[in-house]
């Protein structure tokens, strides 16, 4: 039993003293580290990451995966950018709302027709890869910058980055839902046992189909701020995002086999592999060693080796003791 | 049971539409590719178009025949994609003696390759090692390699682009024997030896019963993990030998290229093909049939002016019709 709830604190609370420890580390060792630029910094370009870790999040917690989220987040980002001459709420609609069907073919793919999510995911993503380039003729579009839509990525308010204070209003809303809500509980029990959950009555299908709208809702709004803070929809951008947020996710606790996750701890995901990054970017700075961007990779690689393992030998514990 | 009542129980049972398509579906859409090709495409039925889809979609399914393996036993490789690039980029660094001067230039391509493979190789075995020895899920495991990977090979290039002209080591990608392209006759070997080694050996069957229940192979005595080990390292193994060809053709190396993407390329492969996702079947010539099916609808859409966006769109819809067609075959 200590095993179990050992592997529950790892699971939850490890990411977030991994995060602490990394700042405290960060804050020792360069000057301006915690300056209130590169705070601004990190949240303003972590908070497209964030949004799509949220949905992507909710998504395992089912038991299900969605590999489209970085492609519709580019496909968001192209329509947002057209809508934008009309000012942020239209360029918002747009994005969130192009992000929020293809949430629901994903659905309908998975609840109806049946088709693996892991499949069905994987043909949306190349395909809201197909449709962004298509709108945005292969090139990449550029945003009004007269009607205020680039307040959304590069804006402030009340001091914080707007997209940063989007992005926590999100997972405020993300953490209310999955703890204070019917919804948020069938989440977790459709991913413990969908049979189960159907048998008690639990609308799966329902359940699930919300999980994959949400899921493209973010990635859409991820691409409006996207498009809003580099002045362009990118139908190229979002490669590989995917796979980022799947490790945030993972990092943060979160079973890939569903039934289990924290909204909270998927956060501390996100901003620790961000973190990483520029932490790289101070250790350079100071000119002992010169350890280039590619090596980004290979430490957010190694550092999610670490996490699997731990988690694995924790829950590996669990399991032969019980 | 006597051939005649045999016949006679199979003549009973209703013919499933479904079933059909789904056990001949690949062959058929092929078939009907290649005959409207016939018809609209101009200068189809020429060697060269033959040659320009078989290099096209030989790397594709090198790649796919060590993913079909991995998704037979119910597990996934996402790491392939970035162990070409790690290959990609150790194997010029070999010939062009960065690392250790070697004064012959066949022993140097020949140690090159060998090192570049066996390199890919043992990064499978690694991943393996995470899933049989951690049961972590091979989703999660190869997500490692996955992110590590290619920063591994970007760091030991420095992200630079090399470039070279070895015709020796080229001949992978470049050459011709009798004609046939030399990297389309690696391709076709490969693809010989898995079918071979999926239909008719005991580690075949052990694939597909450890992805059939993998309980219950464990209990009847199948070494599990070690198969497991196996697996993954054929997956790093035919990555490997991707890379490789992918490099040769291009006369150059860009660790940020090479294979990118190309996981995602082999499942869908894979799936179209008609090997379960969820382990427990496997059909080389199916990935083979798949992996063409998809070029091949590529190909004619381009061939006929439409751009590449649509032809993308296209093959998503060709991927969910053909996995939906297969579970109608099964339910029924």
């Amino acid at each position: 039993m200590t095993r179990i709830r050992l592997a529950r604190m790892v699971g939850s609370y490890g990411v977030v003293i991994a995060l602490a420890l990394l700042i405290l580390f960060g804050y020792l060792r360069y000057e301006n580290f915690l300056g209130l630029f590169n705070i601004m910094s990190v949240l303003r370009y972590n908070s497209m990451f964030a949004l799509v870790a949220l949905g992507m999040c909710f998504v395992i917690m089912t038991g299900g995966i969605d590999l489209s989220v970085g492609t519709v987040a580019a496909l968001g980002s192209v329509a947002a950018a057209y809508a934008s001459p009309y000012g942020p709420i239209a360029g918002l609609a747009a994005g969130v709302g192009i992000g929020l069907v293809v949430g629901a073919i994903n659905a309908l793919m998975i609840t109806r027709m049946h088709i693996m999510p892991f499949i069905a995911t994987l043909a949306s993503m190349l395909a809201a890869s197909g449709t962004a380039l298509l709108l945005a003729n292969n090139r990449s579009v550029p945003v009004s910058y007269q009607s205020g839509f680039t307040e959304l990525g590069q804006g402030n308010l009340i001091g914080l980055p707007i997209p940063a204070i989007i992005a926590a209003i999100a997972f405020i809303l993300g953490w209310l839902v999955l703890n204070y809500t019917a919804t948020g509980r069938g989440v977790l029990a459709v991913g413990g046992s969908e049979e189960s959950a159907k048998l008690m009555g639990l609308p799966a299908d329902r359940i699930k189909t919300l999980a994959y709208v949400a899921s493209g809702g973010l990635a859409g709004l991820a691409g409006v701020i996207l498009a809003a803070q580099f002045g362009a929809g990118q139908p190229i951008e979002g490669v590989g995002w995917e796979l980022f947020a799947i490790a945030s996710v993972v990092v943060g606790g979160t079973l890939l086999t569903g039934g289990v996750g924290s909204v909270g701890a998927t956060l501390a995901g996100v901003l620790l592999l961000g973190i990483l990054f520029t932490v790289l970017n101070f250790e350079n700075g100071l000119g002992w060693i010169s350890l280039s961007a590619y090596w980004q990779s290979v430490i957010r690689g190694a550092f999610l080796l670490v996490v699997v393992i731990l988690q694995a030998r924790l829950i590996a514990g669990e399991t032969t003791r019980t | 049971m006597t051939d005649a009542t045999r016949a006679a129980v199979v003549a009973r049972q209703p013919i499933n539409p479904f079933d059909l398509l789904a056990r001949y579906g690949t062959v058929i859409a092929l078939v009907l590719l290649i005959v409207f090709n016939l018809i609209f495409t101009t200068n189809f039925a020429t060697l060269q178009t033959l040659n320009v889809n078989l290099t096209q979609v030989c790397t594709i399914v090198i790649v796919a025949v060590g993913m079909t393996l991995v998704i037979a036993t119910g597990g996934i490789d996402l790491s392939v994609g970035s162990l070409m690039a790690i290959s990609g980029a150790l194997a010029p660094m070999v010939f062009m003696s960065k690392l250790f001067p070697i004064g012959n230039i066949y022993l140097a391509v020949a140690l090159a390759i060998i090192i570049a493979v066996g390199v890919a190789t043992l990064l499978g075995l690694f991943n393996g090692w995470l899933i049989a020895r951690f049961r972590i899920q091979p989703i999660i495991a190869t997500l490692v390699l996955f992110i590590a990977g290619r920063g591994i090979a970007q760091v030991m290039t420095n992200g630079q682009l090399q470039t070279f002209k070895v015709p020796e080591f080229q001949f992978i990608g470049l050459g011709r024997v009798l004609g046939i392209p030399f990297q389309v006759i690696v391709m076709l070997v490969l693809v010989i030896i898995a079918a071979w080694v999926i239909r008719k050996t005991v580690f075949g069957r052990q694939i597909l019963a450890i992805g059939g229940n993998e309980k219950a192979s464990g209990l009847s005595g199948i070494a599990v993990k070690k198969v497991k080990l196996v697996v993954y390292a054929i997956s790093g193994f035919c990555a490997g030998i991707a890379g490789l060809v992918v490099i040769a053709i291009n006369s150059a190396s860009d660790a940020n290229l090479v294979g990118l993407g190309m996981e995602l390329d082999a499942i869908a492969a894979v799936a179209v093909g008609g090997t379960l996702l969820s382990g427990g079947r496997a059909s080389i010539i199916g990935t083979l049939l798949g992996a063409l099916t998809i070029q091949l609808v590529r190909y004619t859409l381009l061939a006929n002016g439409v751009p590449d966006s649509v032809a993308q769109v296209a093959q998503a819809v060709i991927i969910i019709a053909a996995v939906w067609v297969q579970q109608q075959g099964r339910n029924a």
